[in-house]
């Protein structure tokens, strides 16, 4: 079975879906960050577990994905996005981040682990918040989300160079930034 | 196996192997790891329950389709995942209660629940504007190296502190 056969077996992708899923709150329970002390810990810059889980991840990803694609296994899917959508977003999202304590994966994990405000304030409230976004969309579509655009663009892509050129001095930048927060006892 | 029972894990050991997590998902199924688009998803899911198919009609729900699919699967399967965790671990409890919420506001779980359905919304509504969260943004677009993934993180983060200590230092004046 070639990749693409794979990735068209919709039973087979669901149980990949749910193994992966699984795997993946199984690593956030067990970093910690299903926990609102540690996620308001790391956005009152006192515990700094967040960073550290993400930065590695993206670092270990980043050089794995590369790598795959430059062995022509895998398809990158950068999202597109502008100022008005990704900068303006973003900010409105930190907002909801830092009031509820959680994210929206995060928030899924939380609920497994019997936190009530995640269930009955978190998921409540993005299926409110999204369900609000979906009717103002059509006012938004071509006005503010169109300001700025950038595209669905990787920064190799906009530089039009090599992708090592920006993963290799990326991931070294996120690497030091790590040995930073360690070094100053953070 | 007592690795499997421990409390927590080296944050660099969890992004490492969030970040493997990552090639499987890009290699067996094609897929970035997200989560905030399956709860659009399911809003429209639940809009369709009292509106039935005019749902379909609405354009947001015509590029996001209201149904179960591969990311939707993934986030039952963050909420098991980390069910079975904290049931190894023996962390699992059934609470509202956070330490660091009650060190600057006490013990008032109403409180608790009403600012967190506030914050659900306004973070809801932010990743729908930013066109994805932490995960898919904050992880998967910025291991892509993707323009628009890094900006929102950034935004999310830089939105995040000020906020939080809006919040925790300004308005609760501190920890009692």
């Amino acid at each position: 079975m070639t990749l693409d056969e794979l990735h068209a077996k919709r039973g087979l992708q669901f149980a990949i879906a749910l193994l992966c899923g699984v795997a993946f709150g199984f690593l956030l329970q067990k970093g910690g960050v299903t926990d609102y002390d540690v996620i308001i810990g790391q956005l009152l810059l006192k515990d700094f577990t967040v960073v550290k889980v993400m930065l590695s991840a993206v670092i270990t990803g980043s050089l794995g994905i590369y790598a795959l694609k430059s062995a022509g296994l895998v398809k990158l899917h950068p999202k597109p996005g502008s100022l008005g959508s990704s900068a303006v977003g973003g900010l409105i999202f930190g907002v909801g981040f830092a009031t509820l304590g959680y994210c929206p994966g995060t928030v899924s994990g939380a609920v497994g682990t019997g936190s009530l405000d995640a269930l009955l304030g978190g998921v409540a409230g993005i299926l409110i918040g999204s369900g609000l976004y979906a009717s103002i969309y059509p006012g938004l579509k071509n006005g503010i989300l169109q300001k700025g655009d950038f595209g669905a663009k990787t920064i190799p892509e906009i530089l039009n160079v090599n992708p090592w050129l920006v993963v290799i001095p990326g991931c070294l930048i996120l690497a030091a930034v790590l040995l930073l927060l360690e070094n100053a006892g953070l | 196996m007592n690795w499997l029972e421990a409390g927590r894990w080296s944050p660099y050991l969890v992004g490492a192997g969030i970040g493997v997590l990552s090639w499987v998902t890009f290699l067996l199924s094609n897929k970035a790891i997200g989560c905030s688009t399956a709860f659009a998803r399911t809003s429209g899911m639940i809009e369709k329950l009292f509106r039935g198919d005019k749902v379909k009609e609405k354009p947001y729900y015509m590029e996001f389709v209201p149904e179960i699919d591969w990311e939707w699967i993934l986030v039952l399967g963050v909420f098991a995942g980390a069910f079975i965790s904290s049931i190894l671990s023996g962390s699992f409890r059934i609470s509202i209660e956070h330490s660091l919420w009650t060190a600057y506001f006490g013990d008032t779980p109403i409180l608790r629940l009403l600012v967190a359905l506030a914050g659900g919304i306004v973070m809801g509504f932010g990743s729908r504007w930013a066109g994805g969260c932490t995960s898919g943004h904050g992880i998967s677009g910025t291991l892509q190296w993707t323009l628009s993934s890094w900006i929102a993180a950034i935004c999310f983060f830089a939105g995040g502190i000020v906020t939080a200590l809006l919040i925790f230092e300004v308005f609760a004046g501190g920890a009692s």
